[in-house]
């Protein structure tokens, strides 16, 4: 158990790795979905893949905020990017995310004012330092990243910042859930919850996965011990006939989750009838626009953006990667035609996403794990 | 974008802005902790920092520990670290 000694108490590792053979049923096989891109990168780090028993499994799912963006969003933000006088601002990992007109990266070589910044209150004070500019912000994510732009927007209308918007492309976690969960394709016997999606949103918003999919989620930490502690959870639940919302990031995640942060979204955000998701087509109220009381601050209504569907490129599996159908290493362009230095999916460009972190890290521990198998 | 990393809560610089200054691995900075107002952090306490906001308070010594896990990540924490130092809003 090479990869074991990474890990920060390797004695607790191996007691959790015991636990897990004992409680995995021998005759089953396993499979849980991790709903994080922070879980997959964890996973593919420390090689927990290969510390499991072989009959217990861990898919990928849809939790990368950067892999979910469809192709014509990233086309409109490169659209907003050109527009003249504008400073376009969005974090850094949205930058080699290929649109059908190349990234924004490659928009900021032509010429276009395209910066990355690390918070979207970094945006706002750009606009403030540039009055006669129009500074737009790509916001993106999860409820773990919502919150942070409401802040900015109740601030930018605090300050009267004229000068800067919004193009909002935020996403919440329970309808994608659904979607796989009402998916053909994909057998899962539970699912490992986001963890910091959960310090906003806390555990009741899960409650419909037992309850009406009867399959177990424990919503988890992002140590390589906190994934092994919820797998054991999850089984040790299977075990016991059990089939609940477990927590087990409870240091940080409470149940009613940050009550001032929901507030916040609901006064700043409207959920949207539908929205596309990369792979994943339409899903309906999975979106949050900017509410009418905030559409001075909206992107979508500034500017008379073109808002063209685009299909994802053909040869891109990164819907099969996003539902846990497929593994990175199986999609025909990984590795090849598609690596972080030349994305053709998103999935290939954030260090969350599957496809990147097993590019990263997975690789030499798969090839290790064979070789301590043959040796 | 989504890795949380421990900071120190620095002091309160306005709290009718609800802005702090936390410090990161040594490198300090302003952040908001508008969604902690209902219990607000005071100095000498961790918080979870998420793109420029304080998201969770945590004890010391699990902010030792997470800091620790996310030092481990290598490239994924030096590039946050990187975005974090290099923005001064
Ligand atoms: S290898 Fe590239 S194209 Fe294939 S699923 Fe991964 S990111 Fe998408």
């Amino acid at each position: 158990m090479r990869f074991v000694d990474e890990f920060r108490d390797p004695a607790a590792a191996r007691t959790l790795l015991g636990a897990i053979e004992r409680l995995a049923a021998p005759d089953r096989h396993h499979k849980f979905m991790e709903v994080c891109g922070g879980h997959t990168h964890t996973i593919y780090r420390h090689g927990i893949e290969h510390l499991l028993p072989a009959n217990v499994e861990l898919v990928h799912g849809p939790g990368c905020p950067v892999c979910v963006i469809p192709m014509g969003r990233v086309d409109d933000a490169m659209w907003l990017a050109e527009q003249p006088d504008v400073i376009f601002t969005c974090f850094g990992d949205m930058m080699r995310v290929p649109g059908s007109n190349g990234s924004l990266l490659e928009a900021k070589a032509r010429g276009a004012d395209v910066r990355f910044v690390y918070s979207p209150l970094d945006a706002l004070a750009l606009a403030t330092r540039n009055p006669d500019r129009q500074v737009v912000f790509f916001a993106l994510g999860f409820e773990t990243t919502a919150p942070s732009t409401a802040v900015t927007l109740v601030r930018a209308r605090e300050l009267g910042v004229a000068n800067f918007s919004v193009f909002c492309n935020h996403v919440t976690i329970v309808p994608p859930l659904k979607a796989i969960l009402d998916s053909p394709d994909l057998r899962l016997d539970g699912f490992l919850g986001p963890g910091h999606v959960s310090t906003v949103v806390g555990n009741r918003p899960y409650r419909f996965v037992p309850e009406v999919y009867g399959k177990p989620i424990v919503v988890a930490g992002f140590e390589p011990l906190d994934i092994l502690a919820s797998v054991a959870m999850l089984l040790t639940q299977l075990r016991e006939g059990r089939c609940e919302v477990e927590n087990q990031y409870s240091r940080i995640v409470r149940d009613e989750g940050n009550p001032a942060a929901l507030a916040l979204m609901g006064q700043v955000f409207a959920l949207r009838p539908h929205f596309e998701w990369r792979g994943l087509g339409f899903i309906s109220q999975s979106a949050l626009r900017l509410h009418d009381d905030f559409a001075e601050f909206d992107a979508e209504q500034r500017f008379a953006m073109p808002g063209v569907r685009v299909a994802d490129p053909k040869a891109c599996q990164c819907g099969e990667v996003l539902k846990g159908v497929l593994k990175p290493w199986e999609c025909k362009v990984f590795g090849t035609a598609c690596t972080p230095e030349t994305p053709i999916g998103t999935c290939m460009v954030s260090p969350e996403g599957a496809c990147a972190a097993y590019y990263n890290f997975g690789r030499m521990h798969r090839d290790a794990a064979h070789l301590v198998a043959r040796g | 974008m989504c890795l949380g990393i421990p900071g120190r809560i620095v002091e309160i610089t306005d709290a009718a802005g609800c802005l702090a200054k936390v410090d990161v691995s040594g490198v300090q900075r302003t952040i908001s902790v508008r969604l902690l107002a209902d219990d607000m952090p005071g100095p000498d306490e961790w918080v979870l920092v998420h793109v420029g906001f304080a998201m969770a308070k945590i004890d010391e010594t699990e902010a030792m520990l997470t800091l620790a896990a996310v030092q481990q990540l290598g490239e994924a924490y030096t590039d946050e670290l990187e975005a974090f130092r290099g923005s001064t809003a």
